[in-house]
């Protein structure tokens, strides 16, 4: 029952307050809908271990072989938390940012809430498409209506990209679904017998299809435009939650689908992911917008988390469960920060900016924190994530011939990884203040709760990362069986 | 007479019904050139129906109407074309009186 | 007491703790509580620590006993990394330096830094205890991955404590130069873990080792050359010691503290804890011992032509970790932790010596513009003495010893080696006196405001320095070489454990002791007359307005190495960005998508062309549709 409710919360909430016209009750009520499907979601990995209580199954579309199939598994419990952690700071994180027509705006973000935690429980293909579809509508229309300036050509960009590795996506899984005597369903895919090689053109049709949402390179040029455009609490959405959509359909539906192909192309994919990294590290290091350079740091990021799927072991794949979620709440919390600072200073040009830990000494040190945790140092929760997944490459002896080579490439990104950050927080934050900053004080509360709760996230799985990693080790268990289980 | 002579007539016909839809202005002499082209189908029809009459009557277990449906289409086509010559010659009527000519090249609104 | 060791965590949690209490509290607590919070918890673990030295030093401990497991890190199935500790002869050595050091520098900071505003004044406390804090954690980490997050703790730190006065942007340059040269060690020993992992499947100190002996030649070689990288970048080693120089942009005591007493060292307490690896790989050895030599002649070299105090410092901390490296490359860890103790001691009170002569000027750090400051500041120029002696291998100070004990490890293996080092220490005692002379005798070179000002500096800064100064002069009798006293080498005998497994697998061959004795009087000898040169030199200095030119230029700017790695390194990387930005990413890569874009805008531009509104073309290309399905359905089909 708990995935159902955790997915009509947000959906119902959604289509009432496009009935509401009193903004500032809309605000409250989707801060309220989201806090209440938090709460749901810890109940729904804590205290509800009983199986029922995570999976529901009903008749759906039974002429198309389709069931409305949901289940919380340790990865959709993960990743459902997440969603459900995000949305609360988000809300409270842009309290005070002014939308025209607000109640429209939250009723868009919480049906793009339910369409994300619909991706992350379904488990029938045709009800993993529509929701899937359900998340990212909403953002289209959020995009181009609350974006930037150049938010139309931005937001056709994102439409076309996602839209046709939707396409891919689909025709994929119309293939899968004859093969699979026509269900949908994920046990019947699971079940399917490939002729060898046979597989080959689907699994790279899948891949495509996430690779773009991931985005990996060299699909990725609509994500640094996209997040630059997109109103921040809209970016937020969409790197926080929705990249992880890529990863986990990867994990999900491609990988132990395909698990041959996944297999035998594992070095070229990982290739393609660690030259990205090193790739969007260095582009980062030429951005002056704020926006930008997180972009491309989370290019780098998802890049490592894609190499580590396909380097088939467990350290790694557990790392990429871990590191979904500690990206999420890492890269958030950048994005609250460059919110706060483009609602106080009205820019995200770094060159610019400067001096504003004198201003708003807070946020410097929040800031600090976060990007630190997004380079991965000890004791924050990105460097167990990336710790693991570095070392799932390095011992991915028997998938891959090159690991020491990928390993060492990828490592580099570690020390660009600080060249950016570092030139970021210099010239964000120290030296003198400029015009633009001259003027600025503190952040406010709001920003300071959702940041400083993001800050106690960071630290506690920094330190226990146990907990999280007991979560997933059952689903790492069943997709690294799928993985060798051909072999 | 072979069959060949009525399709040869039927295509010259139709062929000289294309050309002069294709390459007159006169919306006259076009709404002609399709009724030529009506025709030679026409034309067609006829000449076949009344072949696979023949041909099948010597069929003992036919019918004496057998094959002649295509006789009955002709009639069909006559009694349309009749009704499309009464709408088209409305049409011409008042392309006439809005642009007082007959020339098609003025009708290019469908660009628009 | 029995216990003790089982409260080990007591020791970095007080450093923590105060962490904490000054980081949150910078706006609300006074600057006194402050520095007493700060302090207090760093002499709490010094005391911790007293007790753990004097439980590891009984007859009954077991270094099995001294591993503290408090939770389970990281699990991966059967591959556990534990959060443990590991308390035992080499750790505690460390945690007596780190704590007892770092105390007397807390001590010192409540003055030096008295003038800043009260919260930043917290701030400095709060970093500085987290300093200590990952500090420890590095030296008492009881596997690689726990000594990693010190590693990366103590290169925050000395990030954040370099960028202290964040509003110069030099300061944070250089802050951000100390962060990535760290990072690419880390690169280097972050590889070597994950080739330990996958080649022994475990991180903790005791599997690593006992394994050792199956590795590989060539795993063990590369692990350890990796690691030795690690070391490099957090040591600052050739070619990753730049930023150390540049590291004095932070305040004195943290100068003092982190790149002279402490963090630097932590490479070297890497390798001497892992010295069983080392010992089994000799082209390893080889490379640290040369990189060794060669840092500590070069950064000698500039040494000699300095003229900021701190920088001088600087260099000569550079070179002094080129003969630890040496020591440890040649074998002679006990040598090598024994200069890191000895080191300890007058690197910190020359960086403090220095940070009192520049409190009283005012913040002057250019030599040539001091002089003559020994008779206002009689204890700061009496502990600088003695501190100079110590480094310059006088004896009986403390550095005569240690470096004495790594010069004759080399002189066993190659006395080649010995021979260059012998040359860099002359140059330590020739820059040492030359700093000492300019900056304590003749006349005062500086403004007549300043000399107003000259003072002795107040109890809190004078007194770590006599403690400092007492424990340079004394040190060394810890490590008396046995030609003086039989089994008077007690530093040896404490660390023996440590090193037994090295011990066994070192060719024996022992200087005789005449030898020895010749060796030790030569070089004391040469040290003296460099001593006496410099000192007659420059204690008659005077102001000259000649530009130095030829090879003293060339020192005067660091045989300009920063530029070099600024011409190809940075500069390249940085262009190479811009080309993926601009180029790549912006020409190619957007450019393919929005010309697939275009390209289909331009073809249904072109295509709508068709669409003329006349129907006679309309007819035209229906007649021509047909007439190809003719064409299609009679000569394709068949």
């Amino acid at each position: 029952m708990i995935p159902v409710i955790l997915l009509i919360i947000p959906l119902l909430t959604g289509f009432f307050l496009f009935a509401i016209k009193n903004e500032r009750s809309a605000k409250s009520i989707a801060l309220f809908s989201s806090i209440v499907t938090l709460i749901i979601s810890i109940l729904g990995i804590t205290c509800m271990k009983n199986p029922a209580w995570l999976h529901y199954d009903a008749e759906w579309m039974p002429a198309l072989g389709s069931r409305f199939h949901v289940k919380l598994d340790g990865m959709g419990q993960l990743l459902c938390l997440l969603t459900a952690i995000s949305f609360p700071l988000i809300f409270v994180s842009t309290w005070y940012n002014e939308y025209k027509s607000a109640s429209r705006f939250y009723a868009l973000m919480l049906l793009s809430q339910a369409g994300l935690i619909g991706v992350f429980i379904a488990m029938d293909a045709l009800l993993f498409y529509f929701f899937w579809e359900l998340a990212l509508i909403p953002v289209y229309f959020l995009c181009s209506i609350w974006g930037g300036e150049r938010r139309i050509a931005a937001t056709f960009k994102f439409f076309i990209y996602t839209f046709a590795g939707s396409l891919l996506m689909l025709l994929g899984l119309i293939y899968l679904y004859f093969r699979a005597n026509q269900s949908f369903s994920l046990e019947a895919f699971y079940a399917i017998k490939f002729i060898r090689g046979q597989d080959t053109m689907l699994f790279w049709l899948l891949f495509a299809a996430f690779a773009v949402k991931m985005p990996v390179f060299p699909f990725h040029t609509w994500q640094p435009d996209t997040y630059e455009q997109s109103p921040t609490a809209v970016t937020m959405v969409l790197s926080g939650i929705m990249v992880k959509m890529g990863v986990f359909g990867l994990l999900r539906w491609v990988v132990p689908v395909v698990p041959v192909p996944s297999w035998q192309w594992g070095d070229t994919v990982t290739g393609f992911a660690i030259a990205g990294m090193i790739y969007a590290s260095l582009v980062a290091i030429r951005q002056d917008d704020l926006k930008r350079l997180v972009a491309y740091s989370s290019i780098a990021h998802i890049g490592l988390m894609c190499a580590a799927i396909f380097a088939t072991n467990k350290s790694g794949m557990q790392g990429v469960m871990l590191q979904m979620f500690n990206h999420g709440i890492n890269i958030i919390g950048l994005w609250i920060v460059v919110n706060a600072i483009e609602q106080k200073y009205h820019t995200r040009k770094m060159s610019e900016l400067g001096g504003v830990a004198q201003k708003a000494p807070a946020l410097a040190i929040l800031l600090v924190v976060i990007a630190l945790a997004n380079i991965g140092l000890p004791l924050t929760n990105g460097f167990v994530g990336e710790f693991m997944m570095f070392n799932g490459l390095f011992g991915s002896g028997k998938a891959t011939t090159f690991s020491v080579v990928f390993t060492a490439v990828a490592l580099i990104s570690i020390i660009l990884a600080a060249v950016y950050t570092l030139n970021m927080i210099k010239k964000v934050f120290y030296g003198n203040t400029t015009e633009v900053t001259a003027a600025g004080g503190d952040i406010t509360f709001n920003v300071k709760l959702a940041l400083s709760i993001i800050v106690l996230l960071i630290l506690l799985l920094g330190v226990f990362p146990k907990p999280m990693l007991s979560v997933t080790n059952q689903i790492s268990d069943a997709i690294l069986g799928r993985m060798y289980y051909k072999h | 007479m072979p069959i060949q002579h009525y399709i040869v007539l039927a295509l010259s016909l139709f062929c000289i019904g294309i050309a002069g839809v294709l390459a007159r202005r006169n919306i006259i002499i076009i709404f002609m050139c399709i009724e030529l082209m009506l025709n030679a189908a026409n034309l067609m029809l006829v000449a076949f129906s009344k072949m696979h009459h023949a041909a099948w009557l010597a069929d003992a277990k036919s019918v004496p109407s057998a094959g002649t449906d295509g006789q009955l289409f002709v009639f069909f086509i006559m009694v349309v074309a009749a009704a499309e010559v009464t709408v088209g010659l409305a049409i011409i009527v008042m392309m006439y009186r809005n642009t007082h000519s007959v020339d098609v090249n003025f009708l290019n609104r469908l660009k628009h | 007491m029995g216990n003790i060791i089982h409260l080990a965590w007591l020791v970095p949690l007080f450093p923590l703790l105060g962490f904490f209490i000054n980081g949150l509290g910078r706006k609300s607590l006074s600057k006194s509580a402050i520095g007493a919070v700060g302090s207090g918890a760093i002499l709490a673990s010094f005391i911790v620590s007293i007790m753990i030295v004097m439980q590891v030093k009984s007859p009954g401990f077991v270094p099995s006993h001294g591993i503290v497991r408090l939770f389970d890190f990281i699990n991966i199935d059967k591959f556990i990394i534990p959060f443990s500790f590991q308390v035992d002869q080499l750790s505690s050595l460390f945690l007596l330096i780190i704590t007892g050091v770092g105390f007397l520098i807390h001590v010192y900071s409540t003055s030096y830094m008295h003038d800043e505003e009260p919260q930043h004044f917290g701030r400095y406390f709060a970093y500085l205890n987290l300093f200590v804090f990952s500090m420890l954690l590095l030296v008492m980490g009881g596997n690689f991955v726990i000594m990693f997050i010190g590693w990366e703790g103590v290169g925050l730190c000395s990030y954040l404590l370099i960028g202290f006065w964040f509003k110069n942007g030099d300061y944070n340059n250089a802050a951000k130069k100390a962060f990535v040269m760290n990072r690419i060690g880390d690169f280097g020993f972050l590889l070597a873990v994950f080739w330990i992992i996958a080649k022994v499947g475990s991180v903790n100190y005791p599997d690593v080792f006992a394994a050792a002996a199956s590795l590989g030649k060539a795993d063990l070689t590369i692990i350890t050359l990796l690691l030795f990288l690690g070391a490099a970048g957090k040591s600052a080693q050739i070619p990753l010691y730049t930023w150390l120089p540049d590291a004095m942009a932070g305040p004195t005591p943290v100068s003092a503290l982190i790149h002279a007493a402490t963090m630097v060292t932590a490479g070297i307490y890497m390798i001497a804890r892992s010295n069983i690896l080392y010992t089994m790989a000799p082209v390893t050895q080889t490379v640290v011992a040369v990189t060794g030599l060669v840092t500590a002649i070069f950064a000698a070299t500039i040494a000699l032509r300095q003229n900021d105090i701190k920088k001088v410092l600087a260099y000569s901390t550079v070179s002094q970790l080129g003969y630890m490296f040496l020591g440890l490359g040649v074998g002679a860890y006990t040598g090598a932790v024994f200069h890191v103790m000895t080191h300890a001691f007058f690197k910190a009170l020359l960086f403090l010596g220095a940070g009192s002569v520049i409190h009283a000027m005012q913040s002057e750090q250019d030599i040539r513009n001091m002089g003559g400051l020994k008779k206002q500041m009689p204890v700061t120029h009496i502990t600088f003495l003695l501190a100079c002696l110590a480094i310059a291998g006088v004896p009986p100070f403390s550095g005569f010893f240690s470096k004495d004990e790594i010069l004759a490890g080399a002189f066993t293996v190659n006395p080649v080696f010995y021979y260059i080092g012998v040359a860099g220490a002359l140059m330590t005692a020739f820059y040492m006196f030359r700093l000492y002379a300019m900056t304590f005798l003749g006349g005062f070179r500086g403004t007549h405001d300043q000399e107003h000002h000259l003072h002795e500096s107040p109890l809190t800064i004078t007194f770590p320095l006599i403690v400092l100064a007492v424990l340079s002069t004394i040190a060394g009798f810890a490590g008396l070489p046995e030609v003086f006293v039989e089994n008077g080498h007690a530093l040896e005998h404490f660390l023996a454990p440590i090193f037994a497994g090295s011990e066994k697998l070192k060719p024996a061959h022992h200087l005789d002791h005449s030898t020895e004795i010749i060796m030790m009087v030569s070089v004391t000898v040469l040290v003296l007359v460099t001593i006496i040169y410099a000192w007659t030199k420059f204690s008659r200095y005077g102001k000259t307005g000649t530009e130095t030119a030829g090879l003293a230029r060339v020192l005067e700017n660091n045989w300009y190495v920063d530029e070099i790695y600024d011409a190809v390194i940075v500069k390249p990387l940085n262009a190479f960005a811009g080309f993926l930005n601009r180029f790549v990413e912006r020409t190619f890569i957007d450019g393919i998508v929005n010309g697939v874009g275009r390209t289909i805008q331009y073809g249904s531009r072109q295509i709508r062309l068709l669409q003329s509104g006349q129907v006679g073309s309309y007819i035209l290309l229906m007649v021509l549709g047909i007439l190809a399905f003719f064409a299609i359905a009679f000569f394709v089909k068949k």
